[in-house]
């Protein structure tokens, strides 16, 4: 039967003719779900509750496939980290303690397939998602990062996908107002086909205004605000996500229905300041935004968190578009919405807050005695179900998991790849590595986005973190950097999580914060391929443990499957974002090397081995992917962090910036160039210089220490058993970058290669 | 030569937030009684007499629209 | 300070003026009256989404009908950025700003030079001064017909010129003009994301402000 017919699904109508059959499987629903759904109701669903219960139990809203590794997370978090976490996951967004009565609030999430259908909107929807999911914890969201990964850099349909995702996240984060600072921009071939477009927002709030998703009083009024409802992404994002493309629709009946949502920046602008108003006078008891099963979620969450039931009457939720059905409209995907519990009494107030930012307000329901969610249209009940059975007791799926066959050969695969070894040759490398696609500058991305706005930015791409002034008073802020690498992780899929998270670790470290918290996106293929699963457990297993170790919690995440195309998976990608924290934003350590550093001393932190399975020289230089990743040791890297977060409070440090990637010349190039000036060095004449300078080995940075300073320095990172090398001097006056017995090469030449290939390839 | 108009419209069932906005200035500036705007981008183009209708649909189609949220009409100027 | 819909760098004005040493005051889009402000900023963003055009439906906001009025009684009145948009759009100032030359968002650290320091919001600045503040927008483009350029050049209304490189393709590099009374100034870059080294590329923005209050002195004293 059609979901547009003429007469409504009624609950009536549904006990009358149990027997219809009803397009599940075309909803994503496996027979044995739809079976479970006839079970919880005792009759067959309506289409509106068979509409509402496919989109939640999709893998995007029910983690069927994830939550049984995601569980490690919290058995592997104590009391000890637990601390300092005001709410953590499961909530809209983890939020963290950060002293001086803030609590700061981040998440990041995946909008993948969205933007590879349409770059510009699905990037922008992106962003609007994120940021909602802040401002739902009623926190006032304050910057933005964006983790992206692109096919092949010179790849025809890499040109369609990059500019359009970056114009979206441009256009509508500029729009907000919201500074942009920083993310990653990599390209790998097997991304081709599978963009991966990672929105991350963080937000603070004071922390007696943490706001919490429930619905709770009986009495309180239900209340829909923002823009209006119209047939935007119906079985978008959430049968998207949960199927590779097929270009069909969803089963509603209605034909093309476009499930691409288009973004409306100044609708969500509006909304933020119409939300931070509504908290500031204390009319909200509850808040929900609308995200990707739109009503369906916002209203099963609100009611199953709450302690009463629901009654909404959808007819009276404001439409963009005639004749949408009650289907329809509970998972309509239109964008700018949220949802909130708000008392009887305060129900005029919120009123006057909506008209004065223009924003269209309906109350649409109320919260009841009970625990059903009933939803009528009409009159006439199309819902009624326990809210926890839609929100919550989602199916949970235990999936094969089996390492891949190939790991071993994969990891196996050592092949003596060519080294440079002539000076000559080594300067080359230098140049190339520099030029790559990976490592050359993001200029062109970052220079579409707006770092200034609000006034609170400190430090921004192309910054190793983003840092951003909390408390203008206090000066007390945060950093945030997000990481990842795909190969490392197909590598090694334990100890490539372990990596991200040491890196995001060690960017937030070297801009002066302590870190404090951690947030996720985990981009993998498909949960039905065991190989994939295998890779997820150890991912999920590797970061844990990682957590673990450094002592810093996960508080929220995001898990995005069905990364494919054919059988042929991206490669495992987890983003990891770590959070700092730094009392003063004034002793903040700058990535880069400036004239005011002049003479300083440069200081190698860390130890380097011959590490060179999965680096990027090894893929730019080689086409390779074989061996085994870096070592990764938590403890170096938490003393390392230790002893740049002193350094910092203690202003013993000008520069200081984390060799990963491309290894020390490319730290070494960035410094240079990020702080326009040059600097020599020396290599260790008892080491190989290929190693010594395209090596990837993690737990190490580079650090510029006035000559003064170098002893309490020194004695500091003696002190945590951090091994140092003097490297050389930070030199202004020549504007070359020296590495003795290598080359010399001058500024303006290491920038015209750093700078021209992303203008090259994507215009100027 | 001949003059060819190509009018793109965000499809009916897209939010358009441009003409929504101008929607809701109007009464504001003292315009009653309209209730819906949608803005789109009017081409005109001077093409050969070789360039055929299939051609235009393809330059429409592929280029001047997104056909994944907006629709198009190509029309030829009356000579 | 006004708030249309849509500002976002209405705080940051605020608190480059609070810098400068004086009392910032909030002006709402539908205020019917302007406080007795002694100046007006009209700060960045993208009022009303920036839909239709740039500055377009803002400039019939029931304020601007006011700044318009009062700048015509001589009120300093600044527009930075989406400001200028608005304060074009509204007649204060001649020409219009289009879509950047290279069709994307800008935002980067831009070189400028002060071209006339006579007007009420450069006084600080030595004339040919060059200092570095954040230029950020879509629509930074200055044109305007020829008559109107001879004429601000002939003048002495162009304000502020870009150095080292023209962000958006501008007419004769323009970044900011004024009126023939140098009271109404307008520019793209954002003076107010220049007022400490901490958060701007340099400090150097926070002399527009400072200039302001010197203008009004006499006045005030």
């Amino acid at each position: 039967m059609p979901v547009t017919a003429v007469s409504v699904d009624t609950v009536e109508h549904a006990l009358s003719t149990p027997d219809i059959a009803q397009p599940h499987r075309e909803l994503g629903l496996a027979d044995d779900e739809y079976a479970r759904i006839r079970e919880i109701l005792g009759r067959r669903p309506t289409e509106a509750e068979l509409a509402m219960y496919s989109v939640m139990w999709s893998e995007h809203c029910s983690y069927k496939s994830s939550k049984v590794h995601l569980r490690y997370f919290g058995e592997t978090t104590t009391d000890e980290m637990r601390a300092a976490m005001l709410a953590g996951i499961g909530e809209n967004a983890g939020v963290v303690d950060i002293g001086d009565g803030w609590a700061v609030t981040f998440k990041v999430e995946s909008h993948n397939h969205p933007s590879y259908v349409e770059p510009y909107q699905g990037a922008a929807t992106g962003i609007g998602g994120i940021v909602r999911d802040i401002l739902a914890m009623g926190a006032r969201p304050l910057a933005v990062m964006d983790p992206l990964r692109f096919g092949a850099a010179e790849a025809a349909d890499t040109r369609r996908v990059l500019p359009g995702v970056v114009a979206g996240i441009a256009g509508y984060g500029n729009c907000l107002g919201l500074p942009n600072i920083g993310g990653e921009v990599v390209f790998d071939q097997s991304y081709q086909g599978n963009p991966l477009v990672n929105a991350l927002c963080v937000g603070a709030m004071r922390v007696d205004d943490l706001h919490l998703a429930h619905a709770s009083g009986t009495g309180n009024k239900v209340i829909l605000f923002g823009a209006r409802t119209g047939l935007d992404g119906i079985g978008g994002v959430s049968v998207l996500a949960s199927d590779t493309f097929t270009g069909e629709e969803g089963g509603t009946g209605r034909k093309k229905l476009p499930s691409v949502q288009v973004g409306d920046p100044f609708t969500e602008k509006v909304l933020i300041e119409c939300c931070l108003e509504l908290f500031a006078q204390g009319l909200v008891v509850g808040i929900q935004d609308l995200g990707g099963a739109g009503l369906s979620c916002a209203t099963s969450e609100l009611a199953s968190a709450g302690d009463g039931g629901m009654r909404i009457e959808l007819d009276r939720v404001p439409l963009r578009a005639a004749g949408m059905t009650p289907a329809e409209i509970l998972s309509s995907e239109s964008q700018e919405r949220m949802c909130a519990i708000v008392e009887p009494s305060d129900v005029d107030a919120f009123m006057a807050v909506c008209a004065k930012w223009d924003v269209t307000a309906t109350e649409i329901g109320e919260v009841t005695e009970g625990d059903r969610l009933v939803v009528t249209w009409h009159g006439e009940t199309v819902v009624d179900v326990p809210p926890r059975t839609v929100a919550h007791e989602g199916p949970v799926y235990e999936r094969p998991v089996e390492r891949p066959a190939d790991q071993d050969d994969v990891q196996g695969d050592v092949a003596e790849l060519a080294r440079p070894s002539t000076s000559d040759e080594l300067r080359f490398t230098v140049l190339r590595m520099a030029a790559s696609p990976n490592l050359c500058s993001r200029r062109w991305v970052t220079e579409q986005y707006d770092r200034y706005v609000r006034g609170g930015t400190v430090l921004a791409q192309p910054s190793d973190a983003g840092m951003i002034r909390v408390d203008e008073q206090t000066g007390r802020g945060v950093a945030l950097s997000c990481d990842g690498n795909g190969r490392y992780v197909r590598l090694d899929p334990y100890a490539g999580a372990q990596l991200a998270l040491a890196e995001a670790y060690r960017n937030v470290a070297v801009s002066g914060a302590r870190p404090v918290a951690v947030t996720n996106c985990l981009n993998f293929g498909s949960p039905e391929d065991p190989g994939v699963m295998w890779q997820f457990q150890q991912a999920v297993r590797g970061l844990a443990d990682g957590c673990a170790a450094l002592g810093i919690p996960v508080t929220g995440g995001n898990v995005s499957f069905y990364n494919q195309t054919g059988t042929t998976a991206i490669l495992p990608t987890p983003v990891v974002g770590v959070l700092g924290v730094i009392e003063d934003v004034a002793r903040r350590i700058p990535t880069g090397f400036d004239m005011t550093a002049n003479g300083h001393v440069l200081l190698l932190l860390g130890e380097t081995h011959e590490e060179f399975g999965g680096s990027e020289w090894a893929h730019v230089v080689h086409g390779h992917l074989g061996g085994l990743p870096p070592k990764v040791d938590l403890a170096r890297e938490q003393a390392l962090g230790t002893v740049l977060v002193a350094a910092a409070a203690d202003g013993l440090v000008s520069a200081a910036h984390d060799l990963s990637d491309g290894g020390l010349a490319q730290a070494l190039v960035e410094a240079c160039l990020i702080g326009d000036t040059g600097c020599r060095v020396t290599l260790d004449p008892d080491a190989d210089r290929f190693v010594q300078l395209f090596s990837e080995s993690a737990g190490r940075a580079v650090v510029a220490v006035p000559r003064a300073s170098v002893p309490a320095f020194t004695e500091l990172c003696a002190t945590h058993e951090v091994p140092v090398r003097e490297l050389g001097v930070v030199e202004a006056t020549w504007g070359t970058l020296e590495i003795e017995g290598v080359a010399t090469f001058p500024l303006d030449e290491l920038r015209a290669a750093w700078e021209s290939t992303l203008p090259a390839l994507f215009g100027g | 030569m001949a003059r060819v108009f190509v009018d793109v419209m965000p499809k009916p069932e897209i939010l358009d937030p441009q003409g929504q906005a101008v929607a809701r200035a109007l009464p504001r500036l003292g315009f009653e009684g309209v209730s819906a705007v949608r803005q789109g981008k009017h081409f005109v183009l001077e093409v050969d007499d070789s360039v055929d209708d299939d051609t235009l649909t393809k330059i429409a189609e592929g280029f001047l629209a997104n056909p994944v949220i907006e629709d198009f009409v190509v029309r030829r100027a009356e000579s | 300070m006004i708030t249309f819909p849509g500002s976002l760098d209405d705080q940051d004005a605020a608190r480059a003026v609070r810098y400068a040493g004086a009392e910032p005051v909030a002006l709402w889009h539908d205020d019917a009256d302007l406080h007795g402000v002694a100046a007006v900023s009209v700060p960045g963003g993208f009022s009303y989404g920036d839909y239709l055009r740039a500055g377009a439906i803002a400039r019939f906001a029931p304020v601007m009908g006011l700044v318009v009025a009062a700048a015509e009684r001589g009120l300093p009145v600044l527009g930075i950025c989406n400001g200028f948009q608005i304060l074009c759009e509204a007649g204060l100032l001649p020409g219009a700003l289009l879509r950047n030359a290279g069709r994307h968002f800008v935002c980067r650290d831009q070189r400028l030079r002060v071209e006339n320091n006579g007007t009420a919001w450069t006084n600080q600045y030595w004339a040919g001064a060059e200092f570095v503040v954040p230029v950020k927008s879509m629509d930074g483009r200055y044109v305007a017909d020829r008559s109107t350029v001879d004429e601000l050049e002939q003048q002495g209304r162009v304000v502020f010129r870009y150095a080292g490189g023209n962000p958006n393709g501008s007419k004769n590099d323009i970044a900011g003009i004024c009126s023939p009374n140098g009271r109404v100034v307008g520019l793209m870059p954002h003076p107010e994301h220049a007022i400490d080294e901490l958060t701007g590329p340099s400090a150097d923005g926070i002399g527009m402000f400072g200039s302001v209050l010197d203008a009004l002195a006499p006045a005030a004293g």
